[in-house]
């Protein structure tokens, strides 16, 4: 009889937590493939303005040109006059050019006539700035832009 | 000697390394979803032959913005919050008949002989200041596209409305079918996409800014 009481009656085993980690870790890659790292630090003010009446972005076919002011740690350098940033320095309308069509040319090759530029623009920047940069598109026939904004909610 | 076994290497804080890696990932993602205003510019044209575009004053909807971000439309001081019912007014006014000699039949403006003459003739003209800030001329922008989207979506649900029975905005619902359906082209759903496009021709032209 007592051989069979070692048993302890009533008691729920415990949970095995052994596979705990397998679930965290996938949680985890996933989590590290879909993070995509920022391609740029921003060098300058970037406070998008607002709108309602969006698309999204197709980001295969896109180049970013941001602008605004530049910020705190770039001020004694560069002033506080509105500046272009494309990919990671501080460039002049000049180089907008250039800088777009190589862009440009690393595509896909059936993404190239569906190039889009997207302005990532400081609202507190003259349009001035943004109209030049347009004007410069338009001499390298890159036609398609996207004024890049926060969304509101278009009932409000 | 008796072989002795290698001591077990304790797991139990594995969970906790990878809870750790976990929420500092959790925390520096952003999912990131870019969205704006899609625009086309205008192409420049080689210098042409002079030919005289003759543009109707009627058939010009002009709108400035001046460097402390008033709003001048139509030779009258306006707020932002009227200028889209402003601009659909104008579009849909159909007073007279386009280029080829139709009427707007879909139009359900005032039919003023002083507005302009058809969608397709109707032509929005904005200029703006160099020293306009871009948040105020984005906004501007918005508005003018709303207007267009607004008789877009009207017309798409007066015609094809029967096939989203539930949704308000038709026209958004037909572009974000054909987003879905990127890969499998529909014919059918691209041809009244185009034909709504057809019917409010976006033509939004700017000026050289001052």
């Amino acid at each position: 009889m007592s051989k069979f009481k070692n048993k302890k009656k009533g008691d729920l085993p415990a949970i095995s937590t052994a596979s705990l980690p397998d679930i965290v870790f996938m949680l985890l890659f996933f989590f590290m493939v879909a993070t995509v790292m920022r391609d740029n630090t921003l060098m300058v003010k970037n406070e998008l303005p607002n709108a309602d009446q969006v698309e999204k972005l197709s980001k295969d076919r896109t180049t970013f040109i941001y602008a605004g002011k530049p910020s705190e740690g770039f001020k004694s350098k560069y002033g506080e006059l509105p500046r272009i940033q494309i990919n990671d320095a501080f460039v002049g309308i000049e180089s907008v050019q250039l800088a777009v069509t190589e862009a440009r040319n690393a595509l896909r090759e059936e993404l190239q006539d569906k190039f889009v530029v997207a302005l990532k623009v400081d609202k507190e920047t003259n349009a001035g700035l943004v109209s030049d940069i347009k004007q410069e598109l338009r001499k390298i026939n890159a036609l398609k832009v996207m004024y890049v904004t926060t969304v509101r909610n278009p009932n409000e | 000697m008796a072989k002795r076994s290698a001591p077990e290497v304790n797991a139990g804080s594995m969970a906790d390394i990878a809870f750790l890696l976990l929420i500092f990932f959790l925390v520096t993602t952003t999912i990131e979803k870019d969205k704006g205003i899609l625009r086309s510019l205008p192409p420049i044209d080689p210098p042409v032959e002079e030919e005289e575009v003759r543009i109707k004053e009627k058939n010009l909807f002009v709108v400035l913005l001046n460097r402390n971000d008033q709003l001048l439309v139509e030779n009258e001081l306006m707020q932002l919050k009227d200028l889209r019912k402003a601009a659909i007014e104008f579009l849909d006014n159909g007073g007279d008949v386009d280029n080829e000699g139709n009427p707007c039949d879909y139009c359900q403006g005032k039919k003023d002989p002083k507005s302009s003459d058809h969608p397709d003739k109707a032509i929005i003209s904005m200029q703006h200041d160099r020293e306009t800030t871009y948040g105020k001329y984005i906004e501007v922008q918005n508005e003018l596209v709303a207007a267009y989207n607004f008789l877009r979506n009207r017309e798409a649900k007066r015609l094809y409305g029967s096939s989203y029975p539930e949704v308000d905005d038709v026209y958004f619902a037909m572009l974000a079918e054909k987003e879905k359906n990127q890969f499998k082209r529909d014919e059918q759903l691209e041809e009244r996409i185009a034909k709504l496009k057809q019917m409010y021709p976006m033509k939004l032209s700017e000026a050289e800014p001052k």
